[in-house]
């Protein structure tokens, strides 16, 4: 039975680390408005890109002269992935469950025969990939001392990307990262970026563009830029639901903590009683000895 | 008077504008367009310029462009610029690193094409510094 200080210490240990989880459950909800606001402003570039590059692209299908980031290189032997994961933890499953998906999608390439090739953007998912597959890792990148994810970033990450395919380092390039879909609802998605896959837009309106310069030159023109574009749609979306994870990881901490607190509480209230009603037995007993 | 119609820049942290404007003179790869209500359908890749924005009230409004492409159509036009910035929150200094990077580039550029490309950029970036000061 622990005696009543260790008790008392226990409680303030514990009210301690409530008080840390809480403002951290804080500070990710004001930070998790922030992402959310920026991830919601960089949609429309996304989307419109998308279907500008989707309209342009269904011109293309199935020719032989499709620029090599559409079509791919013709085999598929070498797979890159870019596992985008969060640089902190502490924010639940949000880290495990995006490299769980890369992981189980190395294997399988693994088992098929083929090579893989990892590159981490974000601390975290290389700390889960390296105990298994720490041969297969190329490269980490470290966001870590950025506050406010730029553009910028993206746009390095997609030039290297490019850089890769263009000396023909991998065929086929997939992106893991967590869709953020609410505040406590984050998916782990994998995106094919190379090549460049698009969704069929039955809809789309058949209005034929004049191309200035021609198709081939935009395309060119578009298809690396779209790389970083959804690069950086990717990251934007797991700092939102970084953030989001990390809020709700933070509230349960919150509340397990206040439910620990009671119940020592409840235990030191009754052994305190405990041993006054010892010391009350002790002083009558005493008395009626005399 | 001429009729409004909608244009919206895009940048990739956000969107700029989404409003009304009578004309919008577009930078293009192959020299600079105007667009107005009832244009026909044009896609054109963008060169580092300035855009310039005729609004409904006579204003006019300037920004920095730099990198994507602008969709016409004959209600809207959209430009999705990898860069946008309005030239009043432009400072010099912008330009100037720009500049620098572009001629690095253009001493680091391993065969003819990116060189080429770097130096058209160089250019490019020069006329839009000298546009500026000009203004």
């Amino acid at each position: 039975m622990a005696s009543l200080k260790d008790l008392r210490n226990r409680i303030a240990s514990v009210k301690a680390t409530q008080k840390i989880t809480k403002a951290m459950q804080m500070v990710a909800a004001a930070k998790l408005r922030r992402a959310q606001e920026a991830a919601e402003a960089a949609r429309p570039y996304a989307e419109r890109m998308e279907t500008v590059l989707a309209n342009l692209a269904v011109a293309y299908e199935g020719r032989e002269d499709a620029p090599a980031l559409l079509k791919g290189t013709g085999g598929d032997q070498i797979h890159l992935l870019v596992v985008a994961t969060a640089e902190r933890g502490l924010c639940g499953a949000f880290n495990t469950s995006i490299a769980k998906l890369a992981r189980d999608h190395a294997r399988r390439l693994i088992a098929d025969g083929k090579t893989v090739k990892i590159l981490c953007v974000g601390k975290k998912g290389y700390d889960v990939l390296k105990r298994e597959l720490s041969q297969n890792i190329i490269d980490t990148v470290e966001l870590r001392s950025v506050k406010q994810i730029g553009f910028k970033h993206a746009h390095e990450i997609g030039a290297r990307v490019l850089k890769m395919f263009d000396d023909g380092e991998f065929d086929v390039c997939t992106l893991f990262y967590s869709r953020f879909k609410s505040v406590i609802s984050q998916v782990p998605t994998e995106q094919q970026l190379i090549p460049a896959v698009f969704e069929k837009d039955e809809a789309a309106e058949s209005v034929v563009y004049e191309y200035e310069p021609g198709e081939d030159e935009i395309l060119s023109d578009l298809l690396p830029r779209n790389i970083s574009v959804q690069i950086f749609r990717a990251l934007l979306e797991n700092v939102a639901g970084e953030m989001g994870a990390k809020m709700t990881a933070m509230d349960n901490a919150t509340r397990n903590a206040g439910e620990m607190i009671d119940k020592l509480t409840i235990t030191y209230n009754r052994q305190r009683q405990a041993q006054i009603t010892k010391e009350l037995i002790e002083i009558i007993s005493g008395a009626e000895a005399l | 008077m001429a009729e409004a119609f909608n244009f919206e820049l895009v940048a990739p942290e956000r969107l700029l504008v989404s409003d009304e404007a009578i004309e919008v003179v577009v930078p293009g790869t192959e020299g600079q367009f105007g667009v107005m209500k009832g244009h026909a359908p044009l896609m054109s890749t963008i060169r580092p310029g300035i855009l310039k924005v005729r609004r409904p009230n006579g204003n006019v409004d300037e920004y920095f462009v730099r990198g994507g492409f602008a969709e016409a159509g004959a209600e809207a036009l959209t430009v999705l610029a990898e860069q946008a910035i309005p030239v009043k929150d432009l400072n010099a200094e912008d330009i100037r690193s720009q500049i620098q990077d572009a001629e690095e580039d253009v001493k680091d550029a391993k065969n003819d094409e990116a060189k080429q490309a770097a130096e058209t950029l160089l250019s490019q970036l020069r006329e839009v510094e000298t546009a500026l000061k000009a203004s």
